[in-house]
């Protein structure tokens, strides 16, 4: 471990805000990348769902 | 081997494939970001003239990779939809581009975050990010155009004609940019170059690179496998898929 | 229709009258050239020294701006006409014709565009010895913009609204002719040896002839069949 304590971990130098933000934004867009076809699937299967029924009903 | 091309073209063979690699790319991706991420924000000494803020390498340099290779694969697949007509490489086509424009915007940003501690500006026209700016607008215009057509056989074709000459340009595009860079240099930036780079601080590079690529494929992946289902929604085995769970 | 010749012939006078025929879609871009070239001053300041030192960049923006308004409706009245498919049908390779058709339409609208560009320089206050390499780099590039911008107007001309997809497409794709082209101005203005960036917009000039039309085709067939 590099640094001593939480508060220099967080700090960085004077460079954490830099840092921390740019791991900030690259966790979101990381997150949103996955979690859209994940949402978008579930969508889908339900969609999927209704539609056989209805084909099959017909 | 045209035997192993067909069976992997084909959307079912592809989507029990990608079913049982997609677990493993995942735990892969997740593990090799987390260690990496963890061992280059906490254990590796600071650059001795960056100071903390080069930590931002481990996050900026594999999406700029990836960002770059998701082009080269995106401009293949359309190459292959274009040859074969296999419509696998289209849905390839259509779902890396959202995500290597997304991987290109990152590269922007976090290079832009990284230029203020050490430059001294948010932005700086130098050639290596003209060249990613060039890229992330390359990508746009896939997006674009894909979401132009109404008619999605025509849109694949139209984005894979459109990757291909957007491919045989990058080297154009890069060699130009390097050239403009070298006749304009500015005498106040100088950067550290990737060579001096200390092999401690490499090995988590390596991780998160390692990281950046599983991710971008199990996304892929995720991706492809929602555009199977869509599109072969009237068929048998999508019917029994859906019915068997 | 065997000797190439005579097809060469006869599809580029049949562009060349087509266009003829429409003067104003000539004229346009020009005068969008003209008229834009006219707000740098406005916008900028009237400062001859600004303006010189500007004018190279100011009049290869401006250029490439026209080119591709220009060749926005590059392919739009054959399409919508039939034209277009009377083209896929015939014996004619249609490499051949869409070579031919962005040749034509540089003829009537990139070299008119260079030819008026010495009378800008000169209102932007450009020094006369940039103009030989201002008419050469403008020649080569146009070509290369016109063929770069038929790749993007063939893959828009189905679409209803095709006019501000077309510069997202292409806008992009012009990065290399508009660094080597306003170089080659830039240099010979500072009385500096402007043959590396022509010689390498010529060498771009003859590979975009070459190889563009096998895209501007593809993408012409895929808009004609969807």
């Amino acid at each position: 471990m590099y640094f001593e304590t939480v508060a220099e971990l967080l700090a960085m130098d004077g460079h954490g805000p830099y840092v921390w933000a740019a791991y900030g934004i690259t966790f979101a867009t990381l997150v949103w990348l996955v979690a859209q076809p994940l949402v978008a699937k579930r969508r889908q299967l339900r969609e999927l769902r209704g539609f056989l029924r209805r084909t099959e009903g017909a | 081997m045209w035997a192993w091309f067909h069976k992997w073209s084909s959307p079912r063979w592809f989507y029990q494939l990608s079913g049982t690699l997609l677990p493993w790319l995942a735990v892969i991706s997740l593990a090799a970001l987390i260690v990496g991420v963890a061992w280059g924000l906490m254990f590796v000494p600071p650059d001795y003239k960056q100071g903390n803020s080069f930590r931002i390498i481990y996050i900026h340099v594999p999406a700029a990779a990836v960002a770059m290779a998701g082009y080269l694969l995106m401009a293949t697949a359309g190459a292959i939809s274009l040859i074969w007509r296999i419509k696998l490489a289209d849905m390839v086509l259509k779902c890396a581009a959202p995500i290597g424009a997304a991987l290109t915007f990152l590269a922007l940003v976090t290079g832009a975050i990284w230029g203020k501690p050490t430059w001294g500006t948010w932005w700086v026209w130098d050639a290596r990010i003209t060249s990613v700016l060039v890229l992330f607008f390359l990508y746009i215009g896939i997006i674009a155009l894909y979401e132009a057509f109404d008619n999605k056989e025509a849109a694949g074709r139209a984005s894979a004609i459109l990757a291909l000459v957007g491919a045989v340009n990058i080297p154009i595009i890069y060699w130009s940019v390097e050239w403009w860079y070298s006749l304009h240099q500015p005498a106040s930036i100088s950067f550290t170059g990737e060579s001096s780079i200390h092999p401690q601080m490499l090995r988590p590079l390596l991780l998160t690179i390692t990281g950046f690529y599983c991710f971008f494929g199990w996304v892929l992946l995720l991706k492809v496998r929602n555009e199977i289902l869509h599109r072969e929604r009237s068929t048998r085995w999508v019917r029994d898929l859906i019915l068997s769970r | 229709m065997s000797d190439p010749r005579i097809i060469w012939n006869v599809l580029l006078r049949r562009e060349l009258l087509v266009s003829l025929r429409r003067r104003s879609e000539i004229a346009n871009p020009l005068f969008f050239f003209l008229i834009v070239c006219a707000l740098f001053p406005l916008g900028l300041g009237p400062s001859p020294a600004l303006l010189a030192g500007m004018a190279p960049g100011i009049l290869w923006i401006v250029a490439l701006l026209a080119v591709l308004m220009a060749s926005d409706g590059l392919f739009r009245s054959d399409y919508d006409d039939g034209t277009l498919e009377q083209v896929l049908l015939s014996p004619v390779p249609l490499y051949v014709t869409s070579l031919v058709k962005v040749l034509a339409h540089w003829l009537l609208s990139g070299l008119p565009l260079t030819l008026l560009s010495p009378l800008l320089a000169m209102m932007l206050q450009m020094p006369p010895q940039g103009i030989p390499a201002l008419l050469a780099s403008l020649a080569l590039g146009t070509l290369v913009l016109s063929f770069i911008a038929a790749i993007g107007a063939a893959l828009t001309v189905g679409l209803k609204r095709g006019g501000v997809l077309l510069s997202l497409l292409v806008l992009p794709l012009f990065v290399p002719a508009l660094i080597f082209g306003s170089a080659a101005v830039q240099r010979a203005v500072l009385g500096m040896d402007s043959s590396a960036p022509l010689a390498l917009l010529g060498a771009m000039a003859i590979m975009f002839v070459l190889v563009a039309p096998l895209a501007i085709a593809g993408a012409l067939r895929v808009s004609h069949d969807q």
